[in-house]
Order: structure tokens, then C-alpha cells, then sequence
């Protein structure tokens, strides 16, 4: 599954064993919400893997399960009413699902950080911006005051926020949407994590705002040779950014893929109405394709396929029989019967041959 | 900052001249004669009666013994009662042993109130928020009194572990449960508070991060979580300060303390209405004081808050 990337990213590879080893992998999570109303399946056997230096997108519609996954690996949902029911969160091979709470904390920060959407709601409106980063030097790395708030400092230089000396004492009240989003970054970021898990950390922003912060995060990335998992539902963030993509539909990974195989030929019925729904520019003057539909209440998802009720090639097979993720040439995966006969008839779709990313790689 | 505080500051000295008014009239207006059973068995002799009322100026109208009186306040000298009392050395002497009694108080419904609070808070639904909840309506329901009679029936008479009156020296040991049924009632509130605030902002964004960037347990709840919910239990906290101080009436009856309650009561009684009219502006002012003040912690315990 990873062999794709040895060429590239051997020289970091120091035990021969290693490399079998992504920095984190997901194995078939499943994860129920039970409240009043009902059980919401909203996990149903989530795999993904992220290695060091490498950007994983993860990619679907509201409810689809992206920030669940990621607040499981994280150790951060709110149970109850979250039920893990099972699966493992690999970090470095080891479960962190079955590690102790103390455990846990430690890999929190030092191991995977995690960047939220609203950075207004996530940063403590009570404490200085500097505090908040600080407090992690001092807590965790048992620095001093002083040397924390110099750290402090050095971090909001870091992700590029104008007179940091003065900042650091702001709250986030104070702050602009994107100066926020830089400082929960700079917090992120303070103990040099190896993964960094960032949830839809562009939505609340407006579009110049959201380059840069994108930019910024890909940077710092490659300086440190960090992994990152993007959760997003904007295709264009995930076309700049993306190495691999996973996307989620109800609960479950539909497709993975490399990002320009992805773009080229979709091998998922959704990713390919997905990539249709795109405003293009050759296509100027038409309706937009909607997908049909909403997607499946969680608590009761259809039989089969959960996506045949919206999908232009549901056949009877469809509504019975559950696709299973099965592995396609080129190192990409699919969850649907027709897989293999939407790569071979190929793509009729939104990346002509003269799009830079439909030129810049071969696969399939 | 300035300029708002100078502005409530200000607005004080309204509010001192109409409470010191409306409380003059009011004790002028309660019918009786305050000269009635001064004199032991018999009635009062005329010249006493006549001497009295000269030198207290009772027979000038309202408005001149309202600015008589005012215009000595502000030259510092309090006045006496009719027996010839300074008021100001009462005050002196029961101010205090009040307190004491409120700062007791205080800190029981700090210490109990919070900590309840905040375990409940955190705890959730079960056996331990039950017993909370109803104990604290159970403190709610009951009238002071009735909370002060049993506890000193109780503790003082039955199990003799405390004395049932306290001492005029009214020391801290001493004030230890009469600060507690003081107290008992504003303490259930601020469990309660303090129980809704740490259910409501557990939630929070924020306190989910603190949790995602690795802080220890007890970091997020006392740091992060604690500071936040802070702010409705302390300007509850604050208002009730003062009426803690004037609200000791019952408490400072049943044990028999040397307060400023027992005096206000007694004054009433005896229609001394100099020394009402002093302590109830007392009292109004340290009630002012304590919002202000806790207004101006306000912007100390969420920065989001700014004054102007």
C-alpha cells in the first residue's frame, strides 16, 4: 500500500521494518452515537493510513464521518453518547484506543496535534493568546515562564503573524479569523508533533485568508516533515495541498486514491459526481450538477450500497450487496461493484488532458 | 476604566441622599412615641418629654431634621441616640463581629458551594447529583430560623459540641455555624450555579482543545474550565456579600451576637431613627460598593468584557 511512496521518502526510512509502518493508520473504526432518538451509525469500518511528510485529504459532505474519525484518533469525543465499538488508531503500530489515559495524554500534542474549524470557539476567550501557547511549553516541556513566553513568541513568528513580541499578550478576541487560525497553529505546533490533524482549518475564512493559511501549513509541513490529515469538503484545497485522498460517504471510505489519479478517474460514483458538481470554466453558462438526494440519516442507512439511492449506476446488485474497499491497480481503493469498469471506460469528465494536474503524473 | 468608574463612583451620592431620605421619613413615619417606656414603670415626665424633643429638634418640620441630620453626617459626626450613645461607637463595636460573621460565611459558600458545584458539574447524572440537588432544595426551603434553631438545639444543647450563644467577643471558632446557617441558603444557590455554569461550559470548544493539545486532566478543569464558569458565582458571590452584612437579623438573633443586625433590630424597636437611618445607608453603601466591585471583576475574569 505505501510501496508508492518508498522512492520518495526512503532516506528518512531508518529501521528496515519501519517502512511497513505508517506514522498512524486507522483499521476499520466503528463508532456509534447513542442518544435518545436512536442509534446513528457513524463509523462504520473506517480505514486510513498517513506516513511521515505526507498529506492525506480527507474529503466528504457534512456527517459523512471525517471529524469523527479524527476525534477518535484523537481520544476527544464525547462519550457517551459516543460509542467506539471497535478498530484500532496505529500510532507508530501502537493501538492508542487501547492505551492508558495517561498515555494518551502524551501523544496529544507531542505525537498528533489537532487544528479546529472555528478558531473564535476553540481558543479559551479567557486566556491571552500567548498564554494558551505557553501553557504548553511550560506544562508539558517544564519550561519556565520566560523561556516559555520566548517560545511563545518564536512560534507566532513562526506562522507568520506581524509583531509577535506585542501579540503574544492579545486575546483571541482581538485577533482577526485568519490571525486566529495562525495562532492555533502556532499552539499546534508547539510540540513539534509528528502528525498534524487539521479540521476544515479554512472554512470559517474568507478565500485570501484561506491560501494563506493553506500555504502556511504546507510549508510547515515539509520544513518538519510532518504528516498531515486535511479534512475538507473544498475539492480546490484538496487538489493544491492533497497527496492521497480518502473520501467519506456515510460512515465508511468510498475511495482512496492518489490526488491526480483521483482527479483523472474517479473510481467511486460519488467522487465522480463530486468532481462534476465543480464550477468549471469550459462549462460556463450551464447549470451546476448537484448530486441528487441528501445523504442517508446515520441512523438508518439503506442496505447495500449506502450510496445506490443517489447514484446514477445502482443496479440491483446495488441495493443488496455491500461493496466491499477492494484494492485497484495503481494503488487506490473503491468501494463500489463497478469499479474497475468506470477506470477502463474512463472519465468523461472535469480533467481535460490539458489540466496541469491530469498532465503532471501517470497512473492507471 | 477611569472615567467608568468615576461615573459609578458618582452615581453614589444620589443614591445616598435618596436612601438616607426614604429611610428618614419612613422611620419618622412609624407611629408611636419614641420617649414610651424610657422612663421605667411611669410615664414620662412633660419637662423630659419637652427637653428632649428641643434638643433633638422633633418638632421642626421633616425636611430641616433631614438636612440638620445630613449636614452633620458629612461633617463626620454621626449623632447620638436619645440615651445619649455615640452611634458611631456602637457601630465601632458590632461592625466587626458582622464581618467576620459574613466573611464566614462568604467562605463557606466558597468552599462547600464551589466544590460541590464543580464536582457535580464534571460528574454528570447519578448518585452524588441527586443527593446535591435535593439537599440543596432542602437548605433553600428552609427559613433561616428554623436551620439556626435546629443546629443550635442540636449541636449546642443536645451534643453539646458548640456553646449555644456566642461570646460578645464573637471569635472565628465561635462564628463557625452561625456563619453556616448564614450562609446555607446562598450556599445551595451557588452550588447550583456553579453546578449549571460546569455543565454548560464542559462542552466548550475550548475545553475540547485544552483535551487535543494534551493538557493534564486536571489542567483543563481547574484552569481552562473553572475560569470560565467563574463568572456568574463570583457576581452572585459579590451581591450577596452585602446582604450578607445586613441580612444577618435572624442569624445574629438566634445566636446572640452583637451585630450590626441585633442593633438594627433593636433600633427599630425603639425608634432610635438617627441610628437606623446610619446603618441602613451603611448598608446600602456596602451593597453598592460590592457591585462595583464586582463589576469591575468582571473585565478581570473575561477580558472580553470593556467598560466605555
Amino acid at each position: 500500500m505505501s510501496t508508492v511512496y518508498d522512492g520518495e521518502r526512503g532516506e528518512f526510512v531508518a529501521e528496515p521494518a519501519a517502512d511497513t509502518v505508517p506514522l498512524l493508520a486507522v483499521k476499520d473504526l466503528r463508532v456509534e452515537f447513542r442518544t435518545n432518538d436512536g442509534v446513528a451509525k457513524v463509523l462504520n469500518g473506517v480505514s486510513y493510513h498517513v506516513d511521515a511528510g505526507e498529506t492525506l485529504a480527507v474529503l466528504g459532505e457534512s456527517g459523512s464521518g471525517k471529524s469523527v474519525t479524527a476525534q477518535t484518533i484523537m481520544g476527544i469525543l464525547d462519550m457517551p453518547p459516543a460509542v467506539v465499538l471497535g478498530g484500532e488508531v496505529l500510532f507508530h503500530g501502537e493501538d492508542l484506543l487501547s492505551a492508558k489515559p495517561a498515555r494518551r495524554m502524551q501523544v496529544r500534542g507531542e505525537g498528533i496535534a489537532m487544528i479546529f474549524q472555528d478558531a473564535l470557539s476553540a481558543l479559551n476567550p479567557v486566556f491571552t493568546v500567548g498564554f494558551q501557547i505557553a501553557e504548553q511549553l511550560r506544562v508539558r516541556r517544564g519550561l519556565s515562564r520566560a523561556e516559555a513566553r520566548k517560545g511563545a513568541i518564536d512560534l507566532l513568528d513562526l506562522v507568520r503573524i506581524p509583531h509577535a513580541k506585542q501579540r503574544v499578550r492579545s486575546y483571541p478576541h482581538e485577533f482577526s479569523g485568519g490571525m486566529r487560525q495562525r495562532a492555533m497553529i502556532a499552539m499546534s505546533l508547539a510540540l513539534d508533533p509528528e502528525l498534524l490533524i487539521a479540521d476544515e482549518p479554512t472554512t470559517a475564512l474568507d478565500v485570501t485568508v484561506q491560501a494563506q493559511i493553506m500555504d502556511l501549513l504546507r510549508d510547515i509541513q515539509r520544513e518538519r516533515d510532518m504528516g498531515l490529515i486535511l479534512i475538507t469538503h473544498d475539492l480546490g484545497v484538496v487538489a493544491e495541498v492533497a497527496d492521497r485522498i480518502a473520501v467519506m460517504y456515510a460512515g465508511r471510505i468510498v475511495e482512496q486514491a492518489d490526488v491526480y489519479a483521483l482527479f483523472r478517474g474517479p473510481a467511486h460514483p460519488y467522487t465522480e459526481a463530486l468532481l462534476q458538481s465543480l464550477p468549471r470554466l469550459d462549462l460556463k453558462g450551464q447549470d451546476l450538477k448537484a448530486i441528487k438526494g441528501l445523504p442517508p440519516s446515520l441512523t438508518r442507512i439503506p442496505p447495500g450500497c449506502p450510496f445506490h439511492p443517489r447514484c446514477p449506476r445502482a443496479v440491483d446488485r446495488c441495493h443488496q450487496e455491500v461493496p466491499d474497499f477492494h484494492p485497484l491497480p495503481g494503488d487506490r481503493h473503491s468501494a463500489c461493484h463497478f469499479a474497475h469498469e468506470m477506470l477502463v471506460s474512463g472519465y468523461p469528465g472535469s480533467n481535460p488532458d490539458k489540466h496541469s494536474r491530469g498532465l503532471s503524473r501517470g497512473d492507471a | 476604566m477611569g472615567r467608568y468608574l468615576l461615573r459609578r463612583l458618582l452615581q453614589f451620592v444620589p443614591v445616598f441622599l435618596g436612601t438616607t431620605f426614604i429611610v428618614y421619613t419612613l422611620v419618622w413615619a412609624v407611629p408611636g412615641d419614641p420617649f414610651a417606656g424610657k422612663c421605667g414603670e411611669r410615664q414620662c415626665p412633660d419637662t423630659f418629654v419637652s427637653l428632649m424633643t428641643e434638643r433633638y429638634g422633633l418638632n421642626d418640620p421633616l425636611v430641616v431634621q433631614y438636612f440638620t441630620y445630613l449636614g452633620k453626617v458629612l461633617t463626620g459626626n454621626l449623632g447620638e441616640t436619645f440615651s445619649g450613645v455615640s452611634i458611631s461607637e456602637q457601630l465601632l463595636n458590632s461592625a466587626p463581629i458582622t464581618v467576620r460573621l459574613a466573611i464566614v460565611a462568604l467562605l463557606i459558600q466558597i468552599v462547600i458551594g464551589v466544590v460541590a458545584g464543580v464536582v457535580t458539574g464534571i460528574r454528570g447524572r447519578g448518585y452524588l447529583d441527586n443527593l446535591v440537588l435535593v439537599s440543596t432544595l432542602f437548605l433553600i426551603s428552609l427559613p433561616t430560623f428554623v436551620t439556626g434553631s435546629v443546629l443550635q438545639i442540636l449541636l449546642g444543647v443536645e451534643w453539646g459540641i458548640i456553646d449555644p450563644t456566642v461570646s460578645a467577643q464573637a471569635t472565628w471558632g465561635e462564628l463557625i455555624v452561625p456563619g453556616f446557617v448564614l450562609g446555607s441558603i446562598s450556599m445551595a444557590y451557588v452550588t447550583r450555579l456553579t453546578r449549571t455554569s460546569i455543565t454548560e461550559n464542559k462542552h466548550a470548544d475550548y475545553v475540547r482543545t485544552a483535551i487535543a493539545k494534551g493538557q493534564p486532566g486536571r489542567r483543563v478543569v481547574f484552569v481552562h474550565l473553572l475560569r470560565n464558569s467563574a463568572i456568574p458565582v463570583v457576581t452572585f458571590l459579590g451581591t450577596d456579600l452585602g446582604s450578607l452584612m445586613g441580612g444577618a437579623i435572624v442569624t445574629e438573633g438566634v445566636f446572640n451576637i452583637n451585630g450590626i443586625g441585633g442593633l438594627i433590630f433593636r433600633n427599630i424597636a425603639e425608634k432610635e431613627g438617627v441610628m437606623v437611618t446610619t446603618i441602613v445607608t451603611l448598608l446600602v453603601l456596602v451593597y453598592l460598593l460590592m457591585s462595583l466591585i464586582v463589576d469591575l471583576l468582571y473585565a478581570v475574569l473575561d477580558p472580553r468584557i470593556r467598560y466605555d
